[in-house]
This record gives C-alpha cells, structure tokens and sequence, in this order.
C-alpha cells in the first residue's frame, strides 16, 4: 500500500464512520450517464447559473445599490461632474477604477445571456425529445418555474445599475405594473416607494436580485438535480437501450471529468466573451433621467419577444364608468405571456390526457414520430420568433433598408398566420420523415450504383442497412387513436360529450403516422 | 512579461483626434466676394435651379431656399447631399460633387439673395477649448439620443427614414445641421441650446467617435439585440461545439 | 400492442470497439502527452493573467484585429482567464476520452411504484395519525385551525403596507401651474417665442426656484418638448388652437403608452415617434395616435406668455400625463 493509498483510506474511514457515506458513495459514484451532446445543455445553463453566483459576489463587493444622488468624479471623462446615482456612479468605477472589475461585469452579463439561451435550449431538447413525459412531469414544471425566475431575474439585473438603458426598462415594467385594473397604481406606488423613479427600487431590487431570487433557484436547481439523479437520466433509442436499463458511462471516473471539465468549458467560454466583446457599455448610456431615451431602447434578448409584442399590440383601451383598462399593455404585456407559460407548465398533462397515456417513458422520442408535438413546438417557437424579431424592428430596419411599419405589420399579420402555417409544414415534414425511414427500412440505402439488367434496363443497387439501424428507424410505438364513447346508445348527449369528442379529435390528430415497418412486411418484400 | 510589455508599446497607439476640416474662412474683399457670387451663380443656374428654381423659390420636388442661409447650402453640398440624383429615397451622404471652393461660391451667393445662418467661422468651432463633454453628453443624450441613439450611430424613423449616424461628420457639419434642420431633422435654436453647448454637444460625439474599444469589439453600440445575436451564434455555438466534441466517441 | 409480436428484433449493444490508445501504448503516452499540453496551457492562462494584472495599466490600448483599438489591461486579463478556464476543461475531457475507460456500463432501472404493500402501510400510517389527532372529529379545532392559518396569511401583506404611500393625486398632478414659465432642458433659461425658429424644438421643464433641486420623479411628469410650426399648418379645433403661441405647440414628452421620452420630431412630415414602442402622434393634429399601440393622444399643455415675452403654461395640464392607470377616467 502506497502512501497516498494509506491517507486516501484513513479519510475515507473517517468520513463512513461519522456519516456512513460509504454505502451511499458506493452506489451513486457507479451511477450510469448516458453520453449525447443534447444532455449538455442543461449542464451549460446550470454551470453558467454558477458562473452568476461568483461575478455576481466579485460585483457586490463595489456596487452601491442607492439612488442617492452624486457628483462623478471617476476616470471616465466624459461623465465627470454630472450629477447621478450612486448605483451608476459605483458601476462605472467598477467598470474603470477597478482591475478586472469590467471584464466581471462583462463576464457576468454574458453569463446571464448564455443562461437564458441555454434554458431554452435545453427545454426545446426535453420538449421535442418528450422527455417531459411520465415520470418527469415535476421537473419539466420546475424547468418552466426557472426559465420565469430567469426572465425576471435578468431583468433586474439590467436595471441595477440605473443607466439611460435600464431606466427605460424599468420605466416600461412600471408601466405594465400601473396598468393592471384596481391594484395598479396602489402596487406601482407600493414598489416604487412612491411616484416613479423614487430612491427605493434600485435598493428594493438587488435584495430581491441577489438574495430572494438566487435563493430561490438554488432551492428548485437542487430539486431539479435530485430528481434527474434519483429518476435517472432518459436516453435516446438504440441497439441495447430499453426502458429498463440506462447504457452510458460511470460517474466516476468518466462522467465526473467531463462534467466538471465541461464547467471549466463554460467558464472559460463566457471569460472569453467578457474578454473580447463589449456588452452593455453603460458609460455611454449616460445616467438614467426620465426625460432622455436613445433610439433602439430594447430589453435583452430573453425579454425581446416581449416587447416585440408590446409593440405589435393594437391601440385598444377602453373607458368604463370612469375606469381605464388598457389592453395595449395588458394584452401583450400579461395576458398572453399567462398563456403561454400556463400552457407549457400543463402541456406535459394535456399530452398524456390526450393520448391516454400513463406509463413511465425513459426511452426519447424522436422528434419526428411525434409529429403533432413536434408541429406544436415549432408552432410556439415561430410565435415568439416573430415577437422577437418584431422586438428589434428599429434595428432590423436600419440594417436591411425597410420600414419599422412594414416589419410591425408584418408583425402583427404574421403572429397569426405564421405559426399555424408552421405547425402544418412540420407536421407534413414529420410525416414524408417517417416515410422516408420506412422506405430506408424496407428497401435499403441508395447507392448510386447503376447495374444494367439483362433486359437492358438500368437499375439502383440498394444496400440494405444495418440490424442497428433497422432498430433504431423502427423502435418506436405506434398507439392508437383513443376511442371514446360521444354519447350513449340511446343517443343522448351527455354531460362531458363535448370534452370527450374534443379529446377524441385530438387524440386521432395525434397518433397520425406512416405505419412503420415490421419484420413481416420485410419478410413479403424478400419474397418478391 | 517584458516581450508582452514591448508588444504592447509596439502596438499602442494613443487616441487621436481627427482634424477638423474646416473652410478658411479669412475675411473676404467684396470684390473677392461678388467674384465668387457670380461664381456661385454660375453653379446654381447649371446645378440646382432646375428643381430648386432660378431665384430659391422651390418647385413641387424641392423646398425654396430662400432664408436657409449659407450653412444649410454648405451642409447639403459639401456632404454631397445635394445635388441629389433619386429623391424616392432619403437622401444621403456621399462624396460631394463639388469642391470647397466651389460649396463656398454657391453658399455665399444663396445667402446673398436671402440671408440665413451663416457657415461657422473656424473661431467659433474650437470645441475643444470652449465645449465640455460631460455638459454635451448630457445635452446629446436629451436633444439628440432619441432619434441618433446613445452613442450617436443613428436609428430608425418611421416609414424608412432614419437619423443617420453623426460618426465621422466634421465639427462645422454637425454644428450647421443644428442650427438649420435639414431633412427630418428639427432645428435646435441658438437661445435653446446656446452656441457653447452646441460645441460641447460637438466634443461629446467626438469624444465618442475617438473613444477606443474600453471593453472589447462593440458590437455597433447598438444596444441588446447585437448582444443577443452574438450569444446565441458565437456563445452557444463554442458551447455546443465543445459539447459535441465531448459526446463524441474518442478512436 | 399487435404490432408488437412482428416488429423488428433489437440487435443488442453493439461490440465495443478499442481506441487506439487502448491497444497501442504509444497512442496512450501521444494522448498523455496532450492531455498534459492542454493543462500547460491553462496554467500560461493563469500566468497570462496575473501579468497583466499587475504590469499592464489601465490606460494603454492595443489594436486587435477585429476588434479595433483595445483595452489591453481588459483584453488580456480576460484572455489569460479564458485559457486559464477553457484548457483546464479540454485537459479534463480530451483524458476522460482518451484515457479513461469508454466500454459503456449498462444499469437497471427500479420502478418508481411503490409495492402495493407499502402504499398500504403508508395510507394506514397517514389515517392512523391522522385519526390519532382526532382531525376528522373535531371540527371545531379543524375550522378554527383553518380560519387563523388563512388570517396568518394576511400578515406579510399587512406588515408591506408601508413599502409606498398612496397615489393621492399625484398620478394626476404635475408641477405645471398657470403661469410657470418653461426653461430649457438642460439650461434652466426661460424661453420667448422669437428664440425658437419655425421648424425648431426645444427640450423643456417647468422653472424651479434658484437653488432648488428637480426630483426625477417631478421630471418623470413635468417634461415637456415644445414644437414651433408655421400657424396654417395646424389642424386644431379652437380650443386646442388658443393653448398654442404664435405657432408653438407643447406636448408632455412623456409617452402615454408605457412613459418613454417622446422627443423623435421629424420635422417634414411633423411626426413624434416613441422610440420604445413606436406609437407615432401627429403634431398638427393635436398629438393624434397615427400608429403604434398608444391608444391616447399626448396631453398638450396650454402655453402662452408672460408680460416679460417669456413662454408660460396658460393652465395646468388638463388631464393625466404618462401611461395610462386604472383610476384614469378617460
């Protein structure tokens, strides 16, 4: 036994014998993962979110979150004598007093950019995969609760440090506060402390923005972990993977140097673009004062869609008995929002109700064999994308040479009429997919040989593919549309007919397919 | 260290500032001035009196000119604004058909028919001296952000006009678009903002135009929506990139 | 599932194939050796790092391709870090491809269901302490219990009612008075009609006393931009056309859509835009909500002037300024 040996046992004795971890360890350091790329993307929001906690101390250690009036007297000099708040005047110094205090802010809001990109991106992953389904429902409805919490606590961090930019910002958001009917100007006044700005936000907010929010991410990150530990990771369709095992490599050693070497990626990635981009140069946004905005005022890029829509909004308020409810504001600003993330939150539910399905599912879907889910989730995206794009429309028609009116009609037809065309386009691309695996089962690979037949006619040679291949074209389940009885047989309606008929329609619409092929229909083709 | 410290040396280079090219503007003779209104006459009859009218007084496609002074004929002309070949669109800056001297001629003879603001004069353009970039900052981003945007790159207006960028403009061009308006753009008046603000306004832009990359490639300093392109192409692209790589059997 | 009995066989795992650094040791000490130069080069991040810490200042630039002429301090400090991060991650992963054993495990899943004995136990252990409790047959315990947990609830909203005072009027009120003259923005100097050009604009708050400070509260209700136009170019009714002066027409600057600066004034078409949300107002008619989602015009505030030949606020605005709320009455 060497000497490192001899130590290595001594600790670990320690440990076990005052926690017993051996047995645990045991089990979970041979705990399987399975490898893809796609699984990465849960890990680069989750390691970015660490990357926010340690910019995020570096900056509290100078940032000054008052509204307190000063006079700069900084480096920067095109600032020096204006009057400001002491959050701008402690984030310029920040920026240019002290080293390396400008590549963390940079490094901090790039890291909050790549965590929000990389929470959609890795919902898109779990939604289009289905790896949502039975058992996983709670984590999908946590993910959901932390792509909200993202949103919001971007937001405020935006708005911390109280330049022209995020002033704007939070003047909108009071706004959107002051419109809601009976509470609003009460709830406005009970955040602002007062009439709009006030001294009390900026204050109110980081509290909110480093301690209530981060605490409540670490609480639902963990939960979220746990559960992906405890439930085992999904995985995709292949030679050997069922829904009973999870083939992939150990936590130790594998996982655990990839994984963490991964976190270092990640890192090192976003210290990169803190290095060399610029991001959110607020020295030149100049101090926040309600009468100064600059022309492309948008929020960053995870709120875009929101005020894409904001803008797209028609201008509808209406005046009842001396009352106002403005639905320009309320509409695009929370009604529609609602929906959306209620609907994601529910959709793993009204999957299953749909389809009737209620067993464990840890083998993923691929996207094309699910192609109403896969038309719904390219329908949504199409929706915020337009949003989104409408959200920047200033930019965009500077850059391309067209008119804000034309993109904002284009707008605010498009948000209608492009994404059900999408989800007509994917579900009939889904569908000529799965036709195309069929065809590949069944009759093999083209080559792109040529063979003259004896006749003289020239024909193809087809290859056929490999056992592991056919697996994976044909692993799938194909169920049934759900029968539901519409009304009894005397033919009266009963209550609950309507939903019935309404699940029955959309459970037929959902188990649409190309019949995949079987070894029977294998076997008639080697016949011929 | 030492080899980095030399690169450094090597390669730094400190903020310049661009020379402001500004008409001479030593006094005239009358005689040197009737020579160069006859001149600018000249230019006129041949270049613009076909849109413009043969005395100033506008025709359906282009304003009269009378009152508008020599500093808008020399802002319209010597960005090579006018003459202007397509006016479906908005007119832009480009190199000027004529010359300096030739831009002076057709102010002054424009300014001779009906007097108007008058081109600065070289003294009164010394920004550096009598501007401060912090008043001008803040006058830049009151009077001017909204349509230039904050760091004066410009921006959208409606139906496809938009406020061009005030980068790379000389001094006496940005001080004479204040004081005449042209285009879509209004007038700021000598009592509004007085000719010393003005100048600061001035050292402001320049100050910006000359400031160096503080953190690194700035994206167009146009706010978020560049920002947001650059994560999800460049940021999540080396993410996914080294993810990919990751996954990937070793041989 | 009938589809089930013929549907084609799953082959199984594939058989696993050795990396070349499994079989051949001098593939296994090249990929060694790689590892070992991805860590040297993370650890000449960290040096780049420091040095530019502490020997670089703050003030020298360099210029960079692409990036043009850059923070060096900035720039290196941030690179060293990156390579310092980004190395120690590629080591890591290049060893766990490499190196580390690649043969993939296979493990069982466990059902999440309970046996049904032990959803039994758990049911009767959650009856029995439920029971033991008497929740089922004191009622009177079970309500009152229920009534304080719902009034505890109200506490926290109670204990936040002074997070902010009422609005009062003050969503109502601005600082404008009859009377109060208007002064430039930044400036404070009063303005006569004659000062501003036909086609001029100019930046406006109301005159505080000599020495008082605006709050940006005050400032987030009192903006006003003033726009002078030839007279005939108006399109007023006669009230509205008595609150302008000689051609001078004053709008609150702040948006009644959501609180934006309106001060985007092209002047040959006589529109404001709000670069926020792109609501456009025509000027000549009375701030009229020509596109975007506003759906109110800009209050215009009444000016006329003084006896000195100052421009004045004739009245106070008529109606609310900023976006709209739910005591607005119209």
């Amino acid at each position: 036994m060497t000497a490192r040996e001899r130590i290595a046992g001594s600790v670990a004795n320690y440990v076990d014998e005052r926690t017993g971890a051996a047995k645990w360890m045991k089990k979970n350091l041979t705990k399987v993962f399975p490898d893809h790329w796609s699984f990465l993307l849960g890990e680069i929001a989750l390691y970015s979110f660490v990357i926010l906690l340690l910019s995020g101390t570096f900056l509290t250690f100078w940032f000054d979150p008052s509204q307190r009036e000063v006079i700069y007297d900084g480096s920067y000099e095109p600032l020096q004598g204006l009057e400001m708040s002491a959050a701008y005047a402690s984030t310029l110094d920040i920026s240019f007093e002290i080293r390396g205090g400008l590549l963390m802010r940079q490094i901090h809001h790039w890291a909050a950019l790549i965590f929000m990109a990389a929470i959609v991106v890795h919902l898109m992953r779990v939604y289009f995969t289905g790896a949502f389904r039975k058992p996983r429902e709670f984590n999908w409805i946590i993910g959901v609760g932390l792509l909200t919490l993202g949103i919001v606590e971007g937001f405020l961090g935006y708005s911390l440090p109280d330049d022209l930019l995020s002033g704007t910002g939070i003047r909108i958001a009071e706004a959107i506060i002051q419109a809601l009917p009976l509470v609003g100007s009460y709830l406005a006044f009970f955040a602002f402390g007062g009439a709009f700005p006030g001294e009390a936000f900026i204050p109110r907010i980081y509290t909110v923005h480093v301690l209530l929010l981060p605490g409540a991410f670490l609480a639902l990150i963990t939960v979220h972990l746990m559960l992906v530990w405890y439930q085992k990771h999904t995985q995709y369709p292949g030679p050997g993977r069922t829904e009973k095992n999870v083939v992939g490599y150990p936590l130790m050693p594998v996982y655990m140097a990839k994984a963490g070497g991964f976190f270092f990626i990640v890192f090192g990635v976003t210290a990169f673009l803190g290095a060399v981009a610029s991001i959110n140069p607020i020295w030149l946004y100049g101090p926040y004062t309600p009468a100064q905005v600059s022309a492309g005022s948008q929020p960053d890029w995870y709120m875009g869609w929101l005020d894409g829509l904001v803008r797209m909004a028609p201008p509808l308020e209406s005046y009842i008995f001396g009352y106002t409810i403005s639905w320009n504001i309320l509409i695009p600003g929370l009604i529609v929002p609602g929906i959306l993330f209620t609907g994601m939150a529910l959709y793993p539910f009204i999957e299953s109700w749909i389809t009737g399905d209620k067993r464990e599912h840890h083998i993923l879907d691929r996207p094309r064999n699910a192609p109403n889910r896969t038309a719904l989730g390219v329908m949504s995206l199409t929706f915020m994308l337009v949003a989104l794009i409408n959200g920047g429309n200033d930019i965009i028609a500077t850059t391309f040479d067209l008119t804000i009116n034309q993109i904002m009609w284009f707008s605010r037809i498009g948000i209608f009429i492009l994404p059900p065309l999408a989800f007509v386009i994917t579900k009939r691309l889904c569908l000529s997919l799965q036709r195309a695996d069929r065809d590949l089962v069944l009759h093999g690979r083209e080559t792109g040989r040529l063979v003259m037949m004896e006749h003289g006619e020239f024909v193809e040679v087809h290859e056929p593919i490999s056992a592991e291949k056919a697996w994976l074209l044909t692993q799938h389940e194909q169920n049934p549309a759900l029968e539901l009885e519409e009304s009894d047989l005397r033919g009266v309606r009963r209550p609950g007919v309507l939903k019935n008929k309404l699940r029955a329609r959309m459970s037929k619409a959902h188990a649409v397919a190309i019949p995949k092929a079987t070894a029977a229909d294998l076997k008639e083709i080697e016949h011929h | 260290m030492a080899p980095l410290l030399l690169v450094l040396a090597l390669f730094s280079i400190g903020t310049t500032f661009s020379v402001a090219g500004a008409a001479t503007s030593t006094p005239l003779t009358a005689a040197e001035r009737s020579a160069l209104i006859d001149e600018g006459q000249r230019i006129f009859l041949k270049g613009c009196s076909s849109c413009h009218g043969l005395n100033l007084e506008g025709s359906a496609i282009a304003p009269s000119l009378i009152g508008v002074g020599a500093a808008s004929v020399d802002f319209q002309v010597a960005t090579g604004r006018m003459p202007v070949a397509d006016m479906s669109q908005q007119i832009v800056r480009k190199d000027p058909v004529y010359n300096e001297k030739e831009v002076e001629a057709l102010a002054i003879y424009v300014a001779s028919l009906a007097p108007g603001p008058e081109i600065p004069g070289e003294e009164h353009l010394n920004y550096e001296r009598d501007g401060s970039s912090a008043e001008g900052g803040e006058l830049f981003r009151t009077n001017c952000a909204m349509c230039h945007n904050f760091a004066g790159q410009g921006g959208a207006l409606t139906q496809g006009k938009y406020a061009p960028t005030v980068m790379g403009v000389t001094p006496r061009h940005i001080y004479e678009v204040m004081i005449t308006g042209p285009q879509s753009m209004p007038v700021f008046s000598d009592k509004t903002i007085t000719p010393e603000e003005k100048l600061s306004i001035i050292k402001w832009i320049k100050a910006a135009e000359n400031e160096p990359q503080l953190g690194g490639a700035s994206l167009g300093r146009v706010g978020p929506v560049t920002e947001g392109l650059l994560v999800w192409t460049l940021g999540l692209g080396m993410l996914v990139g080294v993810a990919v790589w990751l996954a990937m059997k070793a041989r | 599932m009938s589809n089930e009995i013929e549907a084609i066989k799953d082959p199984g795992l594939p058989a696993h194939v050795h990396r070349r650094a499994d079989t051949d040791p001098k593939a296994a000490k090249k990929a060694e050796r790689q590892v070992a130069i991805l860590f040297l080069l993370s650890a000449l991040g960290t040096i780049t790092l420091i040095g530019s810490y502490i020997f670089i200042p703050q003030d020298v630039f360099i210029f960079f391709p692409v990036l043009g002429n850059t923070n060096a301090h900035q720039l290196f400090l941030g690179l060293g870090m990156a390579a310092s991060l980004f190395f120690i991650g590629m080591g890591a992963i290049h060893w766990a491809k490499t190196l580390m054993p690649d043969e993939e495990v296979i493990i069982q899943r466990h059902e999440f269901r309970s046996s049904d004995e032990d959803r039994a136990d758990f049911i009767k252990t959650a009856k029995d302490g439920a029971a033991a409790a008497g929740l089922g047959r004191r009622s009177l315990i079970k309500r009152s219990l229920g009534l304080s947990l719902g009034l505890v609830g109200l506490s926290p909203l109670i204990l936040l009612g002074d997070l902010g005072p009422l609005p009062g009027d003050s969503l109502t009120k601005t600082s404008w008075k009859t009377g109060t003259r208007l002064v430039t923005d930044p400036g404070d100097r009063p303005i006569r009609p004659e000062d501003m050009e036909v086609g001029a604009v100019a930046q406006t708050l109301p005159a505080i006393a000599p020495g008082a400070h605006r709050k940006l509260s005050d400032i987030a209700k009192d903006a006003v931009l003033l726009i002078r136009l030839r007279p005939e170019e108006f399109n007023l009714d006669a009230e509205r056309l008595s609150w302008t002066h000689e051609g001078i027409i004053a709008f609150s600057k702040i948006c009644s859509h959501m609180g934006c600066a309106v001060a985007l004034y092209e002047q040959q078409t006589k529109h404001l835009l709000c670069p926020c949300h792109q609501s456009t107002f025509d000027v000549t008619r009375a701030a009229k909500v020509i596109f975007g989602p506003s759906a109110r015009p800009l209050p215009q505030l009444a000016i006329t002037v003084d006896s000195e030949g100052y421009l004045v606020a004739q009245s106070p605005f008529n109606e609310p300024v900023g976006p709209s709320f739910w005591e607005r009455s119209s």
